[in-house]
Formats: C-alpha cells, structure tokens, sequence
C-alpha cells in the first residue's frame, strides 16, 4: 500500500495504525535478514506510537497527514533515546539526548519510525560498503549494491517494507540510491527542510530529503518535512510548498532542457531511458530540446574539495571527549589521534586527509579557493540554462546498480555522482525517478532539476514521468523471491 | 600535469587531522590521495579570474535571536554521553606536560 492509502485509511479509521505497523514489522522481519537494510528496527516503540495513535483518533482527534504511516529513518538523523551511529564505530553506543526537527515533524504528522537504516560512513559513499556494520543488499538483485549513501533507506522503500524512507543528499546520496532501487528519491532546495539533528558532513551541501514509491507519496512527506524552524540558521524563512495539490496540473507548454552532457558517459539503457523519457514529456506537451552545459562536468572535482574540506572540519569534533569512542592514552593529543585511527573507517579517513590537505598552508587557494569560484561558475551556468528552460532532464546516475566490490578505486566510486553533484553545489533541488528497466533488468532513474525553491514544477514533471514510465513504480518487479512481499 | 602526495606529506597532514595512521595506511593513502588530487588539480587549468568564490548556495545574513534564557539540555543528561566525566565536567587526560 501507498503512504496515502494507508493515511487515508488509518484517519478514517478503517485500518488502525497498529495493524499497519505489524505489517512493516513483520516484512522487515521476514525479509531484512537477506538485505540488511536496517542497523536497528524499534519494533517495542513502534507499537507502542501506533497504540498512542489509535486511542487518539479513537477520541476523534486529528492523528496528522501521515497517520499509521511507517517510515524508516538514515542512521545520521538524531533520534532521542534510540542510538545513532551514522554507520561508524566512533558513534557506537551513543544515545542522542534530542531529536532531529524532522524527526519530531514525522512524529506529530502520525508518522510512526520502525528502525534506523544502514549508510555509508557518515555519509561517504555511493554503495553502503563504507558501513562500519557491513552493507546492505539491492533488492533487485542481492549481489548489487543499493548505492549510497542512503542505501538502506533506498532498498527498505523498494523491499516493501515500508512505503517511505528518510535519507541525506550532499551529493547524490538519496537520488543515486534511488535510481538503483527504482524508487523515488528527492533532494529538495538547500534550506528547505531543517538540518538541526542531521549530523553534518558537508554543511554548504548537506540537505534533507524523501524516499517514497510514488511520486505523490514524496510530495506528501516533503510537505510534512519542509518549512522553516529556527534551530537551523540554513533554514528558509518561507512557509512550506503545496506540492500534492499541484501534482495533476500537467506540464503543458512547460521548457523541458535535455543535458546532452550527462549523456556521453551514461549506459546504453541509461541514454535510452532519458531519451524515452524526453519523448514523453514531449507528448505531454511539454516543449523539450537539448542543451549543452559543459560546465557542470566540473562539478565532479569542484565537489571532491569542498566536501572533505567541510567534512575535515566538522567531523573533528570526534575527539574521544564529550561523546562515542575513547581509546585512551598518556596526553590528550595521543588520546585524540588513537580514537580517531581506532574509530573511522578508510573513506572517512581519506576525506579528512584529502580535506585537511586542500585546506593546508599553501594549498588553500589552489584547492579549497579554486573549487569555490568553480561553484561559482557552475550556478552561473545553470542560470543561463535556467533562462531557457523551467526545468532540466538527465540521468540520475551514469549505470545500473553496480556489483559489490566492482568500484574498489575510490575515483572510480566517485564518479557515480556525476550528474548529481551539480545541483548540491548550486542549491537546487533535483530528484529521481524509477523510469525504465536497464541492462541485467535493473532499474533506471530519470533525474529531474530545477532552479531554487522550484519543488512545485519539478513534481509535476515527475508525475508525468511516473505515468509514462514502462515500469510500474511502486511494484519493483524481479524482486527475489526470499525478499518479495 | 601531475600532482602527487609523498610518505611525508601523508604523515604531515596526518597529525594535522589527528589520525594515527598505520604504516599501511600511509602507503595506501599516498597513493590513493595522489589519483584523487591528479583528477581535482583539473580545477586549477580552468579560467577563474575575477569570479567571487561560493561559499554558500544561499545568501545568507546572520540570524539572532533574543538574549532570553530558554530551557537547553540538562548536564546530566549532555555527561551520560561521554566517555569520562568527574565533578559534572569531561575529564581527559593531560594537555601540558609536568612543570619543568
């Protein structure tokens, strides 16, 4: 079932929200062992919320536009009294005394969390391998990656465990798992959901967002997470988007722009689903028409600085004193060094190397301030095609779901993010959605961009896509028959 | 144009960003961070001048608030966290030497 179905259902009170928990529950029960796309299922508080929520509705109270919905939430989001590690050793056994401003969203839209999905370390990675506790499977295909960062959040929205998920993009992380596990995933506009209680990687990037398996049900959870709160000095003084209601209204005369750019190095299929993807927006009236925009293919090596840098600085909090990890030495240097070398993982370590080198004596200018005003040139670039265009259309990422240790080259990795770096570097909002069937019978995503605060028009494109599209969203078929519902 | 990372810059940058790397380590990441650097030295061959570097995709000011006290987290609460806590405050190990 839908997140709508199961709201529509659960706030007219013919189906408890109970009933809708032990549902997920007992999917993710039956079915998570194979893909291990969860750290922690809180199955006791699960139900007890769902409980809470049934007496409330019971008393005629509004339980919330989520009501009964379970979702699942990326291990980096700060959740009270329930661990959080982020994927990483340094993080193991810590209880974060605060809730996340989306978490505390959900709760009082009726959302009901059932668990903490699997990640790469702290965010860094485009496959879940960097998990400190092992990785997590592709449910189209257990010897496939989900991709990453997110790809717990991705593989338990395409299992069927639960209908939506929660995940972080600072480069790709919600829309490159997404396309792998045929999902929709949504990297809204910087600042349009809060941050306070993501723990931060790279934070002029860094944003919040949806996974759900259909278009309206993304728009209906970015509803819930968006708008402005005051813990968050990022945060858009603006009142939340109307997206569902808009959802219908066609893309009629709308300037749809192809990335001829993202095309060169993308898959066979990958180039085909776009163009067939092109075609119909096109017979759906949009006015579609290539575009060239070289400039945003330098995204890729402007991103591989600005985000360690950042990462460098604000991963040093991590010093064995206030919370996590200590392995314990004669001086607080020696202290510092051991927890940190005892504590990250190998991709964490290189990005704070890589961050710490670009931000060196010496180097400063060459790297970090280089990659800065090439941050520059790449929204000036999207301005110019913005003048043209509403929105723009490409892959999400270069291929299908890759296998496990296929991309051991960290560059190699890297390059996965491609086509979705840009819009983190220029604040956009961009999303995935599952489009067609790729090589080995693997899912595609079509990637969706848009300039700042433009979510409106983006999900109107996507709905059209969805509709078009020649698989059914929401019924990942070739699921295996050991995770199939 | 090539860059490369040595042994001793690995180990100089190493102690800037307090990690105690093995030696393994320290020969892995020369190599490793030397491919990544060769690929965003591109960066350098491109024309920036006079472009003002983004620091940030918004235009932001600063955000204040009301020098009122308002309720935060207890500091039982903050020190259940932490690795080693005496006298409600963090206790870590010795920052200066003994005195000469």
């Amino acid at each position: 079932m839908s997140a709508i179905e199961i709201a529509t259902a659960v706030r007219a009170g013919e189906q408890s929200a109970r009933s809708a928990v032990e549902g997920a529950l007992r999917a993710i029960r039956e079915g998570d062992g194979a893909l291990h796309a969860f750290l922690l299922v809180t199955e006791e508080s699960a139900l007890e919320r769902a409980d809470a929520l049934d007496a409330a509705i019971a008393r005629g109270e509004d339980p919330g536009s989520l009501a009964g919905v379970p979702i699942a939430l990326k291990d980096n989001l700060c959740t009270i009294g329930v661990p959080t590690t982020c994927s990483s050793q340094i993080l193991a056994g810590w209880i974060p005394p605060y809730n996340a401003t989306v978490v505390a969203k959900l709760t009082a839209a009726g959302a009901i969390a059932v668990g903490k999905t699997n990640l790469d370390e702290f965010a860094m990675g485009s496959s879940t391998e960097n998990s400190a506790f092992g990785p997590t499977r592709n449910p189209w295909a257990l010897d496939r990656v989900p991709g990453g960062s997110s790809g717990g959040s991705a593989a338990a929205v395409a299992a069927g465990f639960v209908p939506l998920a929660v995940g972080s993009d600072t480069g790709g992380s919600i829309r490159q798992p997404a396309s792998l596990c045929g999902v929709v995933g949504v990297k809204p506009t910087y600042g349009l959901v809060s941050r306070y209680g993501l723990i931060a990687f790279a934070s002029s990037l860094d944003q919040i967002g949806p996974f759900a398996v259909s278009v309206a049900d993304a728009a209906l959870l970015l509803e819930v997470l968006a708008g402005h709160d005051r813990l968050d000095s990022t945060s858009i003084d603006r009142p939340a988007p109307k997206l569902v209601e808009s959802l219908e209204e066609g893309i009629s005369g709308l300037r749809v722009g192809v990335i001829d750019d993202f095309l060169t190095d993308a898959s066979t299929a990958t180039r085909r689903a776009v163009g067939d993807a092109a075609s119909a927006l096109s017979a759906a009236g949009a006015l579609v028409d290539h575009v060239a925009i070289p400039a945003l293919l330098d995204g890729l090596a402007s991103y591989y600085v600005i985000a360690p840098a950042e990462a460098s600085s604000n991963l040093s909090r991590y010093d064995g004193v206030r919370y996590g990890l200590r392995v314990d030495a004669d001086d607080v240097e020696q202290m510092n060094s051991k927890t940190r070398a005892a504590g990250f993982g190998a991709e964490v370590k290189r990005r704070i190397m890589l961050g710490t080198f670009a931000l060196s004596a010496g180097y400063y200018d060459a790297y970090y301030a280089q990659a800065q005003r090439v941050r520059t040139l790449i929204s000036e670039a999207f301005a110019r095609a913005y003048s043209d265009f509403d929105v723009l259309i490409g892959p999400t990422t270069p291929g299908v779901a890759f296998r496990f240790g296929e991309k051991s080259d960290p560059l190699a990795m890297y390059l996965s993010d491609l086509y979705t770096i840009p819009s983190n570097l220029a604040g956009h909002p961009a999303m995935s959605v599952p489009f067609a069937l790729g090589e080995d019978q693997l899912p595609v995503g079509v990637q969706i961009l848009a300039p700042a605060l433009r979510e409106v028009v983006m999900f109107r494109v996507a709905a059209v896509l969805e509709s078009a599209a020649p698989i059914g969203v929401g019924a990942p078929i070739g699921l295996p028959e050991s995770v199939a519902r | 144009m090539s860059e490369t990372i040595g042994r001793d810059e690995v180990i100089y940058v190493a102690k800037l960003a307090r990690l105690d790397l093995t030696e393994e380590e320290t020969t892995l990441f020369a190599a490793q961070l030397s491919s990544v650097i060769d690929h965003v030295a591109a960066l350098r061959r491109l024309d920036t001048t006079g472009v003002r570097p983004t620091s940030h995709p918004l235009e932001l000011s600063n955000v204040l608030r009301e020098d009122v006290v308002v309720p935060s987290l207890d500091r039982d609460v903050v020190l259940a966290s932490a690795p080693a806590t005496e006298d409600g405050k963090f206790k870590v190990p010795s920052i200066l030497g003994e005195a000469p």
